[in-house]
């Protein structure tokens, strides 16, 4: 019974990515005043992506092309490891938690060499400047994931995320707060959103993650478009199970609760991204820094 | 209760940090206007049955004028009269400063449990936020170069004194904290004179207005 709702948890995350994405969008076209692209774009842009060729620069090596492969299934696999709301993730173990983060990090990795094989001088300064951002985002990450090991006692995601935790809200309120805060930045400058990053930019000189991929095409540009939405749900599901957990005794029901908290997670990404303007390149480490400060913060409330 | 109050707590103490870290004036004064409001509520929240409820309500009444309002008030009035918008140079960055901050934040959460009081706290996070709201004041008062600013650093002490006085609310008669406030708004007017008067001497004095005349 655990394993079907696991199961079901997954395909839902494979699935139901891209439409985040679309919710992102149209909450981000109504702000504007726009109608919007429809919710389902993102899925037809996919297809649309999939039936094309893609086109390789001479000057590139068999890492341009591993590079969304590796990046795409990176990103599966650390969504073997998360636990979707509550039900059991797929492959739990102890520690499992250092596992995601690195495997998050080997897809950046692998992107940010696919850019500099190509040359292109755009290409380097955007690697340059994601993996800079990477290492400012890597130690809150794990101070968040910390404080959540400290807080539930358990060492593997589904154990942290299990149907306990709302109640842990009533001991250690404060600092799984500032955990949650801490892990929205976080979220947001992994996914190269607005107050770090501009996913709509078109300007090489401002661009951090969507100039990495300017030379991709075709299935390859599908692959990294694809796990860019996966990502999106992963960090999405961390942050909705800590801030909302659904104390709902059935799991179908706490699954249900979950993916009504991620649409939520959208509209409120949406709202940051239309209200907030971006960070000039230098004030973005600032950013992140707070946000490991708060982590640190709330593992000092935490511990004593 | 007590989680609501801890949850006032690290309001106050975050609020800390978000001052270290901004460079514009104006949302650093908003930042302790807003801390200033938000400790007012302390009182309230601290209340055991011992207290008169004339006195509690008086005290957090006080607090929220004279942190949230009047003082916030006339430090904006100051920072447009001397026309400063933002810190440009500071002796130490935000982000040393902001770093520098979270060290005091955490000692102070750390060791605060073994220091000799007195008294007992009514609440375990009152005299850690206390410390590193003070520690915030003084590094702000310490590494800004704008007369501004290092008057807002010396706000900060002063919220931070505010929430160790708490620790005794039960033994201050009412005239001492009506005294303390009233003190307060005294030197932050004081204060403001002084920025004036600075500000209008630099302003007929400002030889890069001279130079340029000059070309």
């Amino acid at each position: 019974m655990r394993h079907l709702v696991a199961l079901v948890a997954f395909l839902a995350f494979l699935l139901l990515s891209p439409l985040l994405l679309g919710v992102v969008n149209r909450v981000k076209a109504v702000f504007a005043g726009r109608t919007g692209a429809p919710l389902l774009q993102p899925y037809r842009d996919l297809r649309r992506l999939l039936g094309k060729q893609a086109v390789y620069s001479r000057t590139t090596t068999w890492v341009f092309r591993a590079g969304p492969v590796v990046g795409l299934a990176a990103v599966v696999a650390a969504g073997l490891l998360m636990s979707f709301g509550g039900a059991p993730a797929l492959l739990p173990f102890p520690g499992d938690f250092i596992l995601f983060a690195y495997l998050l990090g080997l897809g950046r990795f692998f992107t940010a060499l696919a850019a500099l094989d190509t040359g292109s001088s755009f290409e380097g300064m955007g690697a340059a400047r994601e993996v800079t951002f990477a290492s400012f985002a890597e130690p809150a990450l794990f101070l968040c994931l910390v404080v959540l090991v400290r807080a539930t006692g358990s060492m593997s995601l589904s154990g942290m995320l299990r149907a306990e935790l709302p109640e842990i809200w009533h001991t250690q309120g404060p600092a799984l707060l500032l955990a949650a805060v801490a892990l929205l930045v976080v979220a947001l400058a992994e996914n190269a959103r607005i107050p770090v990053d501009d996913p709509n930019t078109h300007l090489e000189l401002t661009m951090i993650h969507e100039v990495m991929v300017l030379d991709h095409s075709g299935p390859d540009l599908a692959f990294i478009q694809y796990g860019a939405s996966l990502k999106l749900f992963l960090f999405g599901a961390l942050v909705v199970r800590l801030a909302l957990g659904f104390p709902f005794s059935s799991t179908w029901w706490s699954l249900l609760a979950f993916l009504g908290g991620m649409a939520l997670f959208a509209v409120v990404l949406g709202t940051i991204e239309s209200t907030t303007a971006r960070l000039r390149l230098i004030r973005v480490p600032q950013l992140l820094v707070a946000a490991s400060i708060m982590g640190a913060f709330a593992l000092v409330l935490i511990l004593r | 209760m007590a989680l609501w109050t801890g949850f006032v707590f690290v309001l106050v103490v975050g609020l800390d940090l978000v001052v270290l870290a901004s460079s514009r004036l104006r949302g650093a004064i908003r930042t302790v206007a807003f801390q200033g409001a938000v400790m007012s509520a302390l009182p309230l929240l601290l209340a055991s049955e011992h207290h008169q409820t004339v006195h509690v309500l008086a005290l957090a009444l006080g607090a929220l004028v004279v942190k949230g309002v009047v003082i916030p008030g006339m430090m904006l009035w100051a920072m447009r009269e001397a026309a400063i918008r933002r810190e440009l140079e500071p002796i130490v960055g935000f982000v040393p400063s902001m770093v520098l901050g979270a060290v005091g934040v955490a000692l102070a959460f750390t060791y605060s449990g073994s220091l000799p009081l007195p008294i007992h706290a009514r609440h375990t996070l009152l005299v850690p936020s206390a410390l590193s709201t003070v520690w915030t004041g003084l590094i702000l008062v310490m590494t800004r170069r704008k007369a501004v600013a290092q008057v807002l650093g010396f706000l900060v002490v002063e919220n931070g004194i505010f929430v160790f006085g708490l620790l005794l609310s039960d033994f201050m008669p009412f005239m001492v904290e009506a005294g303390v406030l009233l003190d307060l708004l005294a030197a932050i007017f004081v204060m403001g004179i002084v920025i004036f008067h600075i500000n209008r001497e630099f302003a007929s004095l400002d030889t890069r207005r001279l130079t340029s005349l000059r070309d």
